[in-house]
This record gives C-alpha cells, sequence and structure tokens, in this order.
C-alpha cells in the first residue's frame, strides 16, 4: 500500500504490518492490537518468545502464523529464561543485539506468566542484565483458560474463581504492582503502556530498543471477553484506565520516573467511569467502589512523589 | 479502490501453503493466518459514511485486526474478508462516520 | 593430524567440563546442585582463562530456567550444554519434553544422585531413569573417559537426529574420583564434530518459521511418530557415530550394549553406568573361580537396545538385572523393560531383578559374587525363588 505523504506526517506510526489478519483472537482484543503494534515498530527483525497465553492462539496454530517474525512457543513459567537463552546465542554466533540494526529479542507473556508463575525467570533475565525486552500484555486475569484470577487482577472484581455470588466472594486483593517488582531490579529501561495510546507505546519500545540491558513493559490490554465489556469498548476502557490514574503511564530509565499521563496537575477521573463499562465489576457495593478509589489515588500519589524526588 | 494489504500474501500463501509434517511442528509460512476468513465471525457490520470522515485515521491506527487499510484518497477501506465487527473503529470515530449496523447474511 | 591423546588425571565432572569445551558449546546455561557443580565451575574457569571463545555462560536462577535457557539458545541455532543431578533434574522436567518436542539437540549431563526425602546426595539412577519418557537419549557412563567420549559423541548424535541427549554418571564414584582420561586434541574433535547445522534458526529473518505452535488433534499424533522415528534412526546413527568414534580414537562404541566375556556364560549380569565396572571386576574373579559368567553394560538406554538385548538372551541360561534404582509399585526399571523387550521374542531366559546399591549403598565384588551364586542356584533349579530381591536389606 501507498501510503500519501501528507498521512505518513500525520501518523508517526510506521505503515507496514507485521501482524496478519485471519489470527483468532476475540473481537477487540487489547492484546491482538498491541502485538499488531509490537511488530509494527520492530519489523521482522524481533525474535519473539511466547508462553501459554492468549498469544499462543492469536499467533495461529500449527501450520498457521500471524507473525512475520521468527516466533517461538514456550512453556508458561519460561520467558525470561527462554529469551536470556536466545540472547546468549546471538552474542556467540557474533550478532548484534538491541541498538539502531540489532535484533530485538522479545518476551511477550500475560500477566499471569508474568506477575505469577514465570515471575522467577523474568528476575532472573532482569537481574542478569540480558540484552532483551519484556513484555507483559496486562489483561489482570488468566484469560486463556477462562477467566481466573491472577496476581494482577484488581479489587472488585468478578472472574470464574472469584465469581461474586451470594457469599460476595469477589477478588479482594489489590492488583500486584509487577512493575515495582521490576523497577527493584534496577534496570535501565521500565515503562508502562497502553494499546489506547499507541504513540506513547510505539516511543516507548524505541527507547527499549534503544537503551542497552533489559527494558520492561506492561502494557494494558483490555479483553472484553473476560471483563464482560461491550467489544467497541476496548481502547475507550484502556483510555479511562489511564485518566482515573487507575493504570497511570510513566517511565524509569536509568534511575529517574518520568509520568507521561494523566496530567499529574488536575484530580484526575473518578474510577466508577473506568468501572461502569465492565461488567466484571457489577458485584461492587459502594463501599468496595470506595476501597478501590481510594487505593488507586495511594498509589498515585505515591507514583507523583516518586516523580518528584526522583523525576 | 486500493488492495488489500494482504492480497500478495493471501496468494503466496495459497500457493504456498501446506500441511506437509515437519519436525518440530514449524510454521514455515509467515502470515499464513491470511488464510482463516474471520469475516464470518461477524455479527454487526461497519457501514461507512464517507461525507462525515475526517480523515483522521484512528479507525485504522485501533484496528485489532488489521482490517482497515486505506485507499488511494485515504479514506479508510474495511476489509470484510477479515473484519469480525468489533466496533472499535466505530467508537472511536471521532465524527461518527462509522455506524455499526446488525449484518444481513 | 596422528592421534595423539592428552592424558590427564581428573575426575568425572572435569572430563563432561573438557568434553563441553573440546565441542565447542556456544551456550551453558547451568545452576548448582551437588554432586554436579563442579562441572559448571570447570567451566566457568575456562572462561576466566580465557580458554575458550564464543561461549556464553548464564548463570540462571534454576534448573527449570536452565534448561528453558539451554532451549532457547539451540533454538536460535547455538550448541547449548547443561549439567544437573536429582532435585534439579526433576525441576527440569517438563522442558525435557520441551526440548524433545521443538527437536533440539541440547546435550546434558546428568550426575546420578537420588531422590529426596530423605536428602541424599549419593548415587541412584532413579533421576534419570524417571526422565525415560521425555524423548531423551540417554547414555550411562562407566567412567571417567566414557563421559569425556559420551559427551562428544552425544553431539553428534544428537544434532543428526535433532534430538537432545544425555550423559549419565554416577555421584561421586564418578564425579568426584580421579582417574586418568584421554582427551582429544582440539583439531580431531573438530574434524570429528563439525559446527551444528540446525533443523531451523529463528535468527532467519527473511524466511520467519514459528516453532512449537498448537497442535491440534489431527495433527499432533503424527508430530509425535516423527520424534519415535527420530529415536529409531537414533540406534543406526549411535552404530555409526560410535564405530567412527573407534576408528579415530581407537575406543568403540558401536555396540549400545556392551559386552564383557559373554561368549559361552551360562548366566550375565546386566546393568547401566559405573556399577558395572564393579561387575566386570567380579566377572574376573568368578571366571576364575569356573563360573561361567559375563557382564551386559546397557550403554545406551534410550533408545533401547532391543536387538541386542534380544540377541545376548538368545545364548543364555540367566541374566540379573542390576538396578541402582526403582519404580515403585512394580520394579526396577531395567529389569522391568528388558522383561517387556523379551516378552514378544523367543528367547526368555530366567531373568531376575537385584535391587542394589540405592542412595548410593556401596555395591562390591562381594556383593556380585553373592548374587552369582544365588543365580547358580536359580539356573540349576531351572526357576526363580522369587523376581525381585531388595539385595542389601537389613533383615
Amino acid at each position: 500500500m501507498e501510503i500519501p505523504e501528507n498521512v505518513k506526517k500525520r501518523l508517526s506510526l510506521p505503515f507496514e504490518e507485521n501482524f496478519y489478519a485471519g489470527h483468532t483472537a476475540c473481537q477487540g482484543c487489547g492484546a491482538a492490537l498491541g502485538l499488531r503494534y509490537v511488530l509494527k515498530a520492530y519489523g521482522k527483525k524481533a525474535i519473539f518468545t511466547i508462553p501459554a497465553c492468549c498469544s499462543t492462539i492469536i499467533a495461529g496454530p500449527w501450520p498457521y502464523s500471524a507473525f512475520n517474525a521468527p516466533l517461538f512457543h514456550t512453556a508458561f513459567e519460561t520467558t525470561g529464561a527462554v529469551i536470556s537463552g536466545i540472547e546468549a546465542a546471538l552474542k556467540a554466533k557474533g550478532y548484534k543485539v538491541k541498538g539502531e540494526d540489532g535484533i530485538m529479542v522479545i518476551g511477550w507473556a500475560g500477566d499471569g506468566g508474568t506477575a505469577d508463575i514465570g515471575l522467577q525467570a523474568l528476575s532472573g533475565f532482569l537481574e542478569r542484565g540480558h540484552d532483551g525486552l519484556y513484555i507483559m500484555y496486562d489483561n489482570e486475569a488468566y484469560m486463556n483458560t477462562g477467566i481466573q484470577r491472577s496476581s494482577s487482577t484488581p479489587y472488585g472484581a468478578w472472574t470464574t474463581n472469584t465469581p461474586g455470588g451470594k457469599k460476595h466472594f469477589l477478588e479482594r486483593r489489590h492488583k500486584k504492582k509487577v512493575i515495582d517488582i521490576v523497577i527493584a531490579h534496577k534496570i535501565p529501561y521500565a515503562a508502562t503502556a497502553s494499546v489506547a495510546f499507541p504513540e506513547d507505546f510505539m516511543k516507548k519500545l524505541k527507547k527499549a530498543q534503544k537503551i542497552p540491558g533489559p527494558s520492561f513493559i506492561q502494557l494494558f490490554a483490555p479483553c472484553p471477553t473476560g471483563w464482560r465489556s461491550p467489544t467497541d469498548k476496548s481502547i475507550e476502557i484502556a483510555r479511562l484506565a489511564v485518566q482515573t490514574a487507575y493504570f497511570p503511564l510513566f517511565e524509569y530509565e536509568n534511575g529517574k520516573y518520568k509520568i507521561n499521563m494523566p496530567s499529574t496537575k488536575k484530580e484526575p477521573k473518578p474510577i466508577e467511569e473506568f468501572l461502569k463499562l465492565q461488567g466484571r465489576f457489577k458485584y461492587m457495593s459502594k463501599d468496595d467502589i470506595e476501597v478501590l478509589q481510594k487505593w488507586v489515588l495511594h498509589e498515585w500519589e505515591e507514583l507523583k512523589k516518586k516523580a518528584e524526588v526522583f523525576g | 479502490m486500493a488492495e488489500s494489504p494482504f492480497k500478495a500474501d493471501i496468494e503466496r500463501v495459497e500457493k504456498e501453503y501446506s500441511e506437509k509434517m515437519t519436525p518440530g511442528a514449524i510454521v514455515y509460512l509467515p502470515g499464513s493466518s491470511v488464510i482463516n476468513k474471520t469475516g464470518s465471525w461477524r455479527v454487526f457490520m461497519p457501514e461507512f459514511h464517507k461525507d462525515k470522515c475526517v480523515r483522521c485515521y484512528l479507525c485504522y491506527v485501533y484496528c485489532p485486526e488489521p482490517a482497515i487499510y486505506l485507499d488511494e484518497e485515504n479514506y479508510p477501506v474495511f476489509d470484510y474478508d477479515y473484519c469480525k465487527g468489533c466496533g472499535v473503529c466505530a467508537n472511536e470515530c471521532p465524527t461518527k462516520a462509522i455506524v455499526m449496523v446488525r449484518e444481513k447474511k | 593430524m596422528e592421534y595423539k591423546p592428552i592424558k590427564k588425571v581428573i575426575s568425572g565432572n572435569y572430563a563432561a567440563a573438557y568434553a563441553a569445551r573440546d565441542a565447542r558449546v556456544e551456550v551453558v546455561a547451568a545452576y548448582p546442585i551437588t554432586p554436579q557443580t563442579s562441572i559448571i565451575e570447570k567451566i566457568s574457569e575456562f572462561l576466566a582463562n580465557g580458554e575458550v571463545e564464543n561461549l556464553q555462560y548464564v548463570p540462571v536462577e534454576s534448573e527449570h530456567s536452565a534448561m528453558a535457557a539451554c532451549i532457547g539458545a539451540s533454538a536460535a541455532g547455538a550448541r547449548a550444554f547443561t549439567a544437573t543431578s536429582a532435585q534439579g533434574l526433576a525441576l527440569m522436567h517438563e522442558m525435557l519434553h520441551w526440548a524433545s518436542g521443538a527437536r533440539l539437540p541440547v546435550v546434558m549431563v546428568n550426575v546420578n544422585r537420588a531422590m529426596a526425602p530423605p536428602w541424599s546426595v549419593w548415587d541412584d539412577q532413579t533421576d534419570s531413569l524417571a526422565q525415560r519418557d521425555t524423548g531423551w537419549m540417554q547414555f550411562y557412563a562407566e567412567n571417567n573417559q566414557e563421559v569425556y567420549d559420551g559427551v562428544i559423541m552425544a553431539f553428534k548424535v544428537a544434532e543428526t537426529v535433532n534430538l537432545p541427549a544425555m550423559i549419565v554418571e554416577s555421584a561421586f564414584i564418578l564425579s568426584h574420583t580421579y582417574d586418568i582420561v584421554e582427551m582429544i586434541p582440539q583439531e580431531l574433535v573438530d574434524e570429528f564434530l563439525p559446527p551444528r547445522k540446525p533443523l531451523y534458526t529463528l535468527t532467519d529473518f527473511d524466511n520467519p518459521i514459528a516453532v512449537g505452535a498448537l497442535g491440534t488433534p489431527a495433527d499432533y499424533y503424527e508430530f509425535r511418530y516423527k520424534i519415535e522415528k527420530s529415536m529409531e534412526e537414533a540406534r543406526e546413527v549411535i552404530h555409526k557415530v560410535g564405530k567412527e568414534f573407534g576408528e579415530r580414537f581407537g575406543r568403540d562404541y558401536s555396540q549400545m550394549i556392551e559386552l564383557y566375556r559373554t561368549e559361552d556364560a551360562d548366566f550375565v549380569f546386566m546393568g547401566l553406568g559405573s556399577l558395572m565396572g564393579t561387575v566386570k571386576q567380579a566377572v574376573d574373579v568368578l571366571r576364575s573361580e569356573g563360573y561361567k559368567v559375563g557382564a551386559a553394560k546397557v550403554r545406551w538406554f534410550r533408545p533401547f537396545p532391543k536387538e541386542e538385548l534380544y540377541e545376548l538372551a538368545k545364548n543364555v541360561e540367566g541374566i540379573a538385572v542390576l538396578d541402582r534404582n526403582f519404580s515403585f509399585g512394580q520394579e526396577g526399571i531395567l529389569f522391568n523393560e528388558a522383561k517387556g523387550v523379551l516378552y514378544n521374542t523367543d528367547a526368555h531366559p530366567l531373568i531376575k531383578n537385584y535391587i542394589v546399591g540405592l542412595g548410593g549403598r556401596d555395591f562390591t565384588v562381594s556383593d556380585v559374587k553373592k548374587i552369582a551364586e544365588n543365580m547358580k542356584g536359580i539356573i540349576e533349579a531351572k526357576k526363580l525363588d522369587r523376581e525381585v530381591e531388595w539385595y542389601h536389606l537389613k533383615r
């Protein structure tokens, strides 16, 4: 497809598609959109490792692939270790890894595969300082197995193993701050991103390519199927997650915090605006919402302070 | 009308597609997913009103398939072979140039 | 170039490390565990002293990750190596299946160690034999020389059939015991083992591939069959590679079962690994005392040497299978396999299972002699006294 110059100017997104249609993601899938962006950013010169997760299916069963880049499917908890091995092999064979024209070694794992079962391998990858990028696409539950809670599921959410019911058995623990655990490794670059803000995401992907050492991006990726939300609302929900400061976009670069969104000058939007579009929050009482709102604002204040002190 | 960005790929995959069993279940045909016409999943389809379009490309940017490309005049074209009808494009369109309508089969 | 071996007095673990070095491994990912640790210590030393080029050592945070990293490295085209023992091997279990399923010729040294609890660091084969269904080839070394030779041959066999291979040595009996090992000069190893030509690599960006995608019930079955076909092919390859090794370096490994003084034997001892060294010594003693006995050392447990076992069984009246391992609820694992192989043949010698040396219990020449006496009685009576005997049991 020929792209007119004026369009190219208006869009900082590359037009080349390396993620192909015909994939088997659900309607309105945030993870699929995230993959499309990542494959746009790096073109073919990226090696992907995907553990057990929705993307195993999205990428396609044998003999299909939606990727125009090399892809290795691996076991649930091994993403961090496999990308470490791939990076070591590339270095042993004399390839350039990362940097402008280097090969990108990418782990693409869900929140369960990152925050829960894959946390140890992730920690190893970060601590050893491999030149790679780990992207956690966060849809806040085990979606591929049929919507079970993960440690990244937020307070008050319905899942199939926190099903609400008469006894009001909902998720009662707050979302695990995986990004803080990652930052505790003092890696050169960590960031949060959202499929609702592709240009911001693209910038972060480019930074992750440029900065040597391990990089980590936590990508907010709505799941209409698991969140019981209308398929057309995926982007709107992701945008509201940022605007309510439920999922603020920020970067941690060489020890410095930088908040990208929402504005630190204004009060974030109330959390209800984010919650009301999703069926998974419909069991929450007013008190529940209050608990979540308090937590969101507390975390937001904490992040702002970090950005103030270590900005 | 511009062509689907996948046209050449569809031809390539149709030509080279093989179920030959290679050790290790290796997929040798990148992008072979184009053989799945996921448009059959659709219940609602995007109806495009060119007069309202301001060519902001948000529909193109946010399509998770991707099933939207641009024609010579930079208007969006909907690839109904792959569009699953999620409606993200209609929801994000700032001028309501895209409307989701129930598809008559 | 004429072959002049480099003789060194080294431990089994050092033999493994030197072999990995001489095989020019490109990625080593490993995690410490007794009694394996001195393998990776030695490899680290090679790196520290600049004795190896183009080697990346990944000090992973678990054995599970060690195997996962080797798998990633191998998929990217590198020659990958790791080493472990017991608990570490058990932790790797899931990824052992992954390596064979993805057809990656990773080579690993496993130092046989008993599984806990109770905690034990001593010799026992149950750890590796419990991995028999993972699609890995398994070679059991009798001595340090076989550890060295085994690692180098294993790479050649593994890279030919695109399946991973495990070289197994005994805790302490080999791993920490020093013995003379004849090492092969680098140029000759290079001739014998050229750089790996991978089945596929993740680094071909013009023709990108996807590995290990979902296999539906319509396809999965055939991929399993392909692994089995390669295992069958491996028997031929092992024979060829073992023969070539013998021709080049004087130690022939063409037979998957090494026979020792079995011609005209009434009965033979059969077993795996270092305990067969003891058995061979006992056979010499027994022969001098008039016993017509021999030893059959099973070198390769996977693929299992069916043909060779049949040929052996045809010509003997009894087989004493010595298992330093056990499958609970059944019997010794080698015994179980041997019986299974012979059932559908016309070779049915009296075959008895002796469970010996679990958890590093000493197993000596005098033990073999006692077993020989017992076997002699069985053959005279033409009847087993019992099928499985826990030989050392304190009664």
